[in-house]
């Protein structure tokens, strides 16, 4: 039983870091229809950058967080004006083979530029461990999952509450109305790049505390990963984002620990392709049907 | 019929006129090793490429799978041509991963190609990480090490006379009743299935025709480079391979062909560039596809019969 939680805790940690980077997979897609792959290199900038201002700067958790979170929007920002705004008319999959070029050019230019090893993460917050009942959570686990809940809770309220967030569901549910009532198509969506990058920055630091190594690559496994909690939970839904990252990182986690760690990926891909055999559209996504 | 054939014995000769071409030049010295293992590794890219045209292109379905069953080729060959080596060995085990891998696509395909988009791209990407997956921690593939000292068998003739082969059988079937059907479903499903077209059917035929090439692809792979590793054929291979398609122009073969000759031409001279080899081609990518969106060629196709039919219509003019 204690193994069991212990793993749930594990699960969830890991897995509100794939429910941050879904989230910005989500919204992106939902908004312009498009599959974001440059999104896990966000993160990984994101680390970057907090790896850089915690040694250099001596910045301590929250400024690195929160100016990590800057940079991660203004990268998310940038790429689009520059490589997906051209193409917004164009067909979805050139888009998609821009955003693949576009995380090429991440990768291999922080390779070539800072050198392709591995760093540890500073420690900036010392990691101790609480017993809760033969449970062991570290400080670092709480604050992940405390961090990643405040971001999604916040993000739900600029979605749901104000003005900018009533643009963004405009845009999603249909760009040329949207237009048609006075909404400025490209500052909403410039605005959910910049949200979701900021996510995604935001985990990319999470994750250097947790995991304690950072390379220029990190972002392709987790992108992905992250990009199937996404699928999993119903592409463009918020709470399915968040529930498809957690269910991700908890199904990983749980395969680890009894052993079957080399087909940890396999039992994601079996569960995902189960579950949209039986919800073609995810679980919180609604199933569209075509009108003739 | 008879005009179809005509058509067909012209690219033949075409395509042993460059076979000629190619052998000319690598008597004489000018195609040396190094350039005759780039002209190998387009040809393979070309089968690959031009089967994923076929499934994305033609039949409308985004299948992010491509990597899985040229694995399922490639491993194919290894095992057997391991055991049985010389010519009989490699067309054996050719055989034997086009079996396995229409099998598999058929596993994967019956099930999945009821999602649609995205969604089926992403569960076709999880069909082939399955399979590598598996091939990873099996004993007979060697695991994550991978198979090494495969006989070697096939140099460029075979993988030529196997680019010539899938391209007239892939364009034959693309401009044939079965071809329309497959377009037929690209273009519009239901009103496809409203003038009789069976949507699914099709939909998987196109997608067990790719995997079938792709497996080709995959043998000819292993039986060249002599090593093979799991790690070569994940998520990023099919991307690759997508790259060429959509460079190209969805839905032209002759675009996959000039997309897959220009890749790897790029490929080998950026060779010398070293670490910033990538950032140069992934700008590259980046910079046609936002000035090209369509590809380089759109839909356009290079065929024998438009250029025949102006030299007819010239003809009548005079």
């Amino acid at each position: 039983m204690q193994i069991i939680f212990q793993q749930i805790i594990n699960g969830l940690s890991l897995g509100s870091i794939y429910a941050l980077l879904a989230l910005g997979y989500t919204m992106v897609y939902g908004i312009i229809k498009l599959i974001n792959f440059a999104h896990g290199d966000i993160y990984m900038l994101g680390a970057f950058w907090g790896f850089y201002v915690i040694n250099e700067w001596h910045f301590n958790f929250i400024a690195a967080l929160l100016s990590s979170m800057v940079i991660g929007a203004i990268s998310g920002v940038t790429i689009e004006y520059f490589a997906y705004r051209p193409l917004r008319h164009s067909p979805r999959i050139t888009a998609l083979i821009t955003a693949i070029g576009v995380s090429y050019l991440l990768e291999n230019g922080m390779s070539y530029s800072f050198s392709s090893n591995t760093r540890s993460f500073p420690q900036v917050i010392k990691q101790h461990s609480f017993d809760v009942g033969g449970v062991l959570i570290s400080n670092i686990q709480i604050l992940i999952l405390v961090t990643s809940c405040v971001l999604m809770v916040l993000l739900q309220v600029i979605i749901k509450k104000t003005k900018m967030g009533k643009a963004m569901r405009a845009v999603s549910v249909d760009a040329d109305a949207a237009e048609l009532v006075g909404i400025n198509i490209n500052h909403t969506i410039s605005f959910t790049f910049a949200l979701g990058s900021a996510l995604a920055g935001a985990a990319g630091v999470l994750i250097g505390l947790y995991y304690n190594s950072i390379d220029p690559l990190m972002g392709m496994t987790p992108g992905i990963k992250a990009f199937i909690a996404a699928v999993l939970g119903g592409i463009g839904s918020v709470p399915g984002a968040a529930v498809g990252g957690f269910l991700i990182g908890v199904l990983e986690t749980f395969f680890q620990a009894i052993g079957l760690s080399a087909y940890k990926d396999a039992v994601v891909y079996v569960v995902l392709i189960a579950i949209l055999l039986i919800l073609p559209a995810g679980i919180f996504g609604k199933n569209v049907k075509e009108k003739v | 019929m008879r005009d179809n054939f005509k058509y067909n014995i012209t690219w033949l000769i075409i395509m042993a006129a460059g076979f000629y071409m190619i052998n000319t030049l690598i008597l004489v010295g000018i195609v040396n090793t190094f350039i005759e293992n780039m002209l190998v590794t387009i040809g393979i890219n070309i089968i690959l490429a031009t089967g994923l045209n076929l499934v994305i292109g033609f039949a409308g379905q985004f299948s992010l799978g491509h990597a899985g069953f040229m694995a399922v080729g490639a491993y194919a060959t290894a095992i057997i041509t391991s055991s049985v080596s010389g010519g009989s060995g490699f067309y054996l085990s050719l055989i034997v991963g086009i079996i396995l891998s229409v099998v598999i696509a058929l596993i994967v395909g019956i099930p999945t190609l009821r999602l649609r988009g995205d969604y089926l791209a992403i569960a076709t990407m999880g069909a082939a990480e399955i399979i590598r997956i598996v091939i990873n921690n099996m004993k007979i593939t060697g695991g994550a090490a991978g198979i090494f000292n495969i006989p070697q068998f096939a140099s460029w003739p075979t993988v030529y006379i196997m680019v010539c082969i899938t391209t007239i059988v892939l364009t034959n079937f693309i401009h044939s009743r079965d071809g329309r059907a497959v377009i037929a479903v690209r273009e519009d499903e239901i009103a496809a299935e409203s003038v009789g077209v069976n949507v699914f059917k099709w939909k998987l035929a196109a997608f067990v025709f790719g995997a079938a090439t792709a497996a080709i692809a995959g043998s000819l792979h292993a039986s060249y480079l002599q090593t093979i590793a799991p790690s070569e054929f994940g998520i990023m291979e099919s991307i690759s391979v997508l790259i060429i398609v959509v460079l190209g122009g969805i839905g032209s073969i002759t675009g996959t062909f000039v997309a897959a000759i220009a890749l790897g031409v790029i490929d080998t001279i950026l060779q010398n560039f070293g670490a910033l080899r990538m950032v140069i081609y992934a700008l590259a990518l980046i910079l046609i596809m936002v000035f090209k969106p369509s590809g380089l060629l759109g839909t356009k196709e290079l065929s024998i019969k438009s250029i025949f039919k102006k030299i007819k219509s010239r003809k009548e003019v005079i």
